[in-house]
């Protein structure tokens, strides 16, 4: 949790100097959730994330330097600079990708699933997505196959609360876990900024799914503190009224776990993670801005070559 | 031997990589029965793992085949109608079709879309008489349009052709026809065009079903004219370089594409031509109107689709 808000926090601030070019979608609140859900993920096991997708992939293990140089663009970059904030991925940690379109990894999660079980590998899939994902069609249509097939898959909703700018309350009929359980899943809803508690309700979806009763759906109540994308601090955006974001602040799930934890513990791991941003940020910054010659590499992974749009 | 009807083709095609290949699996509405030919028997050989009847959910099992891919299978999604395409256009042009560049190059996504029945079926009216093969060719998909029999075995499979999405288009003309074989059957190379008749006058570039009207057309004015048809085979990559040949010698273009006019396919040849190949001629085409959407009535079905009279007339005016 210290490495995912100390990196976006650098990456924040990066972001609204304009250093790195595309802005972010900041994950600061919602550490628990990635956290507490990867802890209990073996390295072969799959997530698919969102676009809000840093502490999801740092969580699964991804190098932060190579993380933070995809998010310069750079050829040391995790997609080479091909993919940026909004879609990192390291396949070879199973990190099918963080996904620009809301909800569209919940598929892409049931067919990994889906895959292994052919396979007879004993994997599970994890879909991270957020509350307003609930209202796509095709995360629905995910939650239908993988019920009805019993695949491993936990679908992690994280309700931070907001779609966007919509409050949940006015873009959600129902109660998420309700309509999870309305598919034959079991379904819980948990305190999304304890990271123990997502843990301990991780660890019981993730058994469950290797040993067949998937697939698990968990509702975690969340905050961003933060607002959709670092763009909206630019402007000035702001649609949350009152303290709102100062009382969820006082549950930050940081906070709570550095209570439980040793101060020399606490000590400790903040240096360690403070080296580790530093030497982020400078690898980051030396490393080599692609050829735009190479544009169009990795387009295809077979024979085909692209045409040029002008050719003289 | 016998001839060898066009579906029988796709569907041994189809067993073969299944043998081949356990990784190769079907998806789809209906595939158990094989409600479209393609598929009958299969689930029997291969048991319902492999071949797998879905939901009528085509957004989420398009995707689902995407994960699977990423995750060691070779799906192969099968589409009972064309315009389900357009469903799943942002699962397969902003999923499936990005991955390999997005992640800079850690994945591919080799799933086939199968897409029996394409274009006008007489009569299925506006929702089921699209044949969208231009769409996917322009967002970089990799469309085939399949029309002979003559080599079909692999035309999607991974091994012979691409590691890469790949949609096949059968048209619903040809599945009902049936044809002699020459030659072994075996993998269309991407982007390999065939010459199906040498001319020296004008080239006819035709897509699919509208081979067999092209070589009607060449046949009916042999002693007026004499036309070179080509199929393109792969609609995207196109192979310019047999086009460009076929050109160089003629000198005069007429492209026949069941294309919507605006942005088809079609425009496409044309405009590549016009920057690149020495046309004597101003180049036609024949295509379906812009934006067409297809009456339900017989007769007003086939006025908006190319038609042998329609090519008859471009091919004359590429002359005069």
């Amino acid at each position: 949790m210290r490495l995912i808000r100390e990196f976006e926090e650098r990456c924040f601030e990066m972001a609204l100097s304009g250093e790195l070019v595309g802005g972010i979608h900041p994950y600061i609140g919602q550490e628990a959730v990635a956290v507490g859900v990867c802890s209990q993920l073996d390295v072969q096991d799959v997530i698919t994330s969102t676009h809000r997708g840093h502490g999801h992939v740092l969580a699964k293990g991804a190098d932060p330097k190579r993380m933070l140089a995809e998010l310069y663009g750079t050829t040391e970059g995790l997609n080479r600079g091909r993919g940026g904030s909004m879609h990192a991925a390291d396949v070879s940690l199973g990190i099918f990708g963080a996904n620009g379109i809301v909800g569209a990894g919940a598929p892409i999660a049931t067919g990994a699933a889906w895959a292994a079980r052919r396979a007879g590998r004993e994997q599970v899939a994890v879909s991270f997505f957020g509350d307003g994902a609930l209202s796509q069609g095709v995360v629905l249509e995910a939650f239908n196959l993988a019920a009805l097939w019993s695949l491993p898959v936990v679908f992690v909703c994280e309700n931070n609360g907001y779609a966007t700018s919509l409050p949940v309350g006015r873009g959600l009929a129902g109660d998420p876990v309700r309509r999870a359980a309305g598919f034959g899943m079991t379904a819980w809803s948990v305190d999304g900024m304890d990271v123990e508690t997502v843990a301990e309700a991780a660890a019981a979806a993730v058994d469950g799914c290797r040993r067949g009763a998937g697939p698990y759906f968990l509702e975690c109540k969340t905050y961003r503190f933060h607002g959709h994308h670092s763009f909206e601090q630019q402007v000035g955006i702001d649609y949350r009224e009152g303290d709102e974001v100062a009382r969820w602040q006082d549950r930050d799930p940081l906070t709570l776990q550095r209570d439980r934890l040793p101060a020399d513990v606490v000590a400790s791991v903040d240096a360690e993670i403070a080296a580790l941003v530093e030497d982020a940020v400078a690898f980051a910054r030396s490393s080599p801005a692609p050829d735009p010659g190479d544009a169009l590499e990795y387009l295809y992974a077979g024979p085909i070559a692209a045409r040029p749009g002008s050719v003289l | 031997m016998a001839p060898l009807a066009y579906i029988t083709a796709l569907h041994q095609a189809l067993r073969d990589e299944m043998a081949r290949d356990e990784r190769v699996c079907v998806l789809g509405e209906d595939v158990r029965l094989g409600l479209t030919g393609i598929t009958q028997g299969l689930a029997q050989a291969y048991g319902p793992e492999r071949v797998v009847d879905m939901p009528l959910s085509e957004q989420g099992f398009t995707s689902l085949a995407t994960g699977a891919a990423m995750a060691g299978q070779r799906p192969v999604v099968e589409f009972q109608i064309p315009s389900l395409l357009y469903l799943v256009f942002e699962q397969i042009a902003n999923q499936a079709h990005k991955f390999s560049l997005m992640t800079g190059g850690q994945v591919s996504v080799p799933v086939t879309y199968l897409v029996p029945g394409s274009g006008s079926r007489s009569g299925m009216a506006g929702q089921h008489s699209d044949h969208p093969y231009s769409l996917f060719a322009h967002v970089g998909s990799r469309p085939w349009c399949r029309r002979r029999r003559r080599t079909p075995t692999g035309c999607w499979c991974p091994r012979c052709a691409t590691p890469d999405p790949v949609a096949v288009f059968a048209p619903t003309m040809l599945m009902g026809t049936a044809e002699e074989v020459t030659g072994e059957l075996g993998p269309v190379p991407l982007g390999s065009a065939r010459v199906h008749r040498e001319g020296t006058d004008v080239t006819v570039v035709a897509v699919g079903h509208l081979v067999p009207t092209a070589l009607q057309v060449a046949a009916e004015l042999a002693g007026e004219v004499s036309i070179e048809v080509v199929d393109p085979r792969t609609v995207y990559p196109v192979d310019w370089a047999t086009l460009g040949e076929s050109v160089a010698k003629t000198g005069r273009l007429v492209v026949m594409d069941d294309s919507n006019r605006m942005c088809g396919l079609g425009g496409e040849i044309l405009a590549t031509a016009a920057e690149e190949y020495a046309l004597v001629a101003p180049p036609k085409r024949v295509s379906r109107p812009d934006g067409a959407v297809i009456p339900y009535a017989l007769a007003l079905d086939h006025a908006l689709l190319p038609s042998a009279a329609q090519l008859t007339e471009a091919v004359r005016a590429v002359l005069k």
